[in-house]
């Protein structure tokens, strides 16, 4: 399999080719928001709107921005992504099967008895996964050693970290945040899947994190602040992160918790509720008439 | 007498000696680099060290990152801090993904001595072993911590090693030929076996010595790796002398004693005597005092076979 190119390869977008590009990704969205809200149906357990928050920011990430190869996901080149929010598991998932990783079929096997695809990622069990993740706060720490192995054996690989919000209160994101600087670890970039919601509330509500370009700021990091539903926007910010020298970036993605499914939009409630039957069929109505 | 020396001294030096050999070896340390003694890895190679603060879940994470990456990480703090604090960290990131992470925590049990409870580690073997996978290895002497330390290098997996910051005698003046789960007899006896582990593996040799100048004759096995034990090792013994005791330098519930009971109560029911920390936190003062306040000497090692010795003729 061929290795997805990184965009700097590519020759300079006209502003029709970058349209193209765009509605091409926005239809790809879209085909894995169906493949969640489904797997998470038929898995009947799961987590709606924070695999729906981050659709935009892996389909970019995996699709435009990482240089990996799905016939090969030991490639010492390749980019690491790392899903800090674990519980976004079946955005993953769906991104992966899509990309080649692995048989999309699996992806209905999602949460059963001898799956490979367990409710949080799994290193050991599924092809493209780097590390295992699931308990928050642990992502950002694996890239850092990730990051500093990358430096010691002189390859430019990059290394993507995708945290939650609420997340963002475990104490130990900023003891890696911290040392990511002190080592100046340019090839990390992290991004703040912002949805504003965890399963108790709204995050401002349950334990404040704001100021958080400040915080980030405070710890020595580029902060780029996005639209996390915007290509453009996220490709431009990743294009940043490549160029900064010395310091560590992290992407702030403003998301919506539940994009793309009306019913399940900026809602508490499908934190960790998957769609039911009936749901389901409002959810792919919905879907479907946005793909065409 | 025999040579003293403490075991982290002995892993600063095997580090070194590991580090010329194998470039894959980084070590990552949390601010106590001078007392680990990793620091003499970080002074011969300053590019594979990585001082991580006073952040010991975020050292661990560290570490499976660059397990993940390709390296074979020396992870290394208290064992109160390395087992307790990053505990979950261990779990999760370590061993869930079974990378090949060595933990080697030193300033375990209560020879840490005057720094007290707070840092006296008497449950990290308990912590440690509880979770799937994970090997523990707790060395007898300065010897026995050099072979481990050049070992564990070569096998794939998380491991935890308990190391202790004070002197202790050398057992192996003569060398040992220490391999991953496999126990090793010191003195062959057919009375009464004592089955022991880091610094209380001298203390048995030494009260073997008492007791046959008493006429009993003591088995001594050194049961370096507390994960995966050395189930023969424990069956053969359990038959062929019907009473054994344990001694380690921590608490009684889930340490070797634990992982020795697990084996004879399934297999070869014969009495046996614990000793070790009796459901107490450690306390300050001399590595040596402590030893004797806690229990953890030759003699108590003797009154408990004795006792194992009775309740098997009683029995």
């Amino acid at each position: 399999m061929k290795a997805v190119a990184l965009d700097e390869s590519r020759s300079p977008d006209t502003t029709q080719q970058t349209l193209t590009v765009d509605r091409r990704l926005e239809q790809k969205a879209t085909a894995i928001r169906i493949d969640i809200v489904k797997m998470l149906n038929f898995a009947r357990s799961g987590h709606t709107g924070g695999s729906l928050s981050c659709v935009e920011i892996l389909v970019e990430l995996f699709y435009e921005q990482m240089r990996h190869d799905p016939g090969n996901p030991a490639l010492p080149s390749r980019d690491r992504f790392i899903l800090s929010k674990g519980h976004a598991a079946p955005a993953l998932y769906a991104v992966l099967a899509d990309a080649g990783y692995f048989d999309k079929k699996e992806l209905l096997t999602l949460r059963k008895l001898g799956t490979v695809l367990q409710g949080h990622p799994d290193s050991k069990k599924t092809r493209g996964i780097e590390v295992s993740t699931g308990s928050l706060g642990q992502g950002l720490s694996m890239g850092v050693g990730m990051a500093l192995g990358l430096r010691i054996d002189r390859l430019d690989s990059r290394v993507y970290v995708l945290l939650g919000d609420g997340e963002l209160q475990e104490g130990q994101v900023w003891e890696a945040a911290m040392s990511s600087a002190h080592y100046g670890l340019d090839n990390i970039c992290a991004i703040v899947d912002r949805n504003g919601l965890q399963i108790d509330g709204a995050v401002e509500d349950i334990m404040n994190i704001e100021p958080l370009p400040d915080k980030w700021k405070g710890f020595g990091w580029n902060v780029i602040t996005v639209d996390g539903h915007s290509f453009p926007s996220l490709r431009s910010a990743f294009r940043v992160a490549r160029s900064v020298q010395g310091k560590p970036t992290v992407i702030i993605a403003k998301s919506l918790k539940g994009k793309g499914v009306s019913l399940f939009e900026n809602k508490v409630h499908y934190h960790g509720v998957p769609p039911t039957d009936e749901e389901l069929k409002i959810a792919l109505e919905e879907l479907t008439s946005c793909g065409r | 007498m025999r040579e003293m020396i403490a075991t982290r001294d002995a892993y600063g030096k095997a580090l070194v000696a590991l580090g010329e050999r194998e470039p894959r070896v980084v070590v990552l340390d949390g601010d106590l680099s001078s007392s680990t003694k990793t620091g003499m890895f970080a002074k011969r190679f300053p590019d594979r060290f990585f001082n991580m603060g006073i952040a010991e879940q975020n050292l661990m994470g560290t570490a499976a990152g660059l397990a993940a990456a390709g390296k074979i990480p020396y992870a290394s703090t208290f064992a109160i801090f390395a087992s307790g604090r990053a505990w979950e960290q261990v779990r999760q990131s370590i061993a869930y993904a079974e990378l090949n992470v060595k933990i080697v925590a030193t300033h375990s049990g209560v020879t840490v001595g005057e720094d007290g409870g707070s840092h006296q580690s008497v449950e990290d073997i308990s912590l440690m072993r509880s979770i799937p996978g994970m090997t523990v290895i707790v060395p007898a002497d300065a010897v026995e911590t050099e072979k481990v330390i050049m070992e564990i290098a070569r096998h794939k997996g998380p491991m935890f090693v308990r190391l202790g910051r004070t002197k202790v005698p050398v057992v192996f003046e003569n060398g040992c030929d220490f391999a991953i789960g496999r126990a090793s007899t010191i003195a062959e006896g057919t009375d009464v076996a004592i089955i022991a582990a880091g610094v209380m593996t001298a203390k048995a040799v030494d009260a073997g010595a008492k007791l046959s100048a008493m006429g009993i004759h003591a088995r001594i096995i050194n049961m370096s790796t507390i994960k995966p034990i050395d189930e023969a090792a424990i069956v053969h013994a359990a038959e062929q002398t019907g009473a054994l005791v344990t001694a380690e330098e921590h608490s009684i519930i889930g340490g070797l004693g634990s992982a020795v009971a697990e084996v004879v109560v399934k297999n070869c029911p014969v009495p046996v005597e614990f000793v070790g920390i009796r459901d107490t936190f450690g306390t300050s003062g001399s590595s040596e005092e402590l030893l004797e306040y806690f229990g953890l000497t030759a003699s108590h090692i003797m009154a408990s076979a004795e006792r194992a010795i009775k309740r098997k003729k009683q029995g």
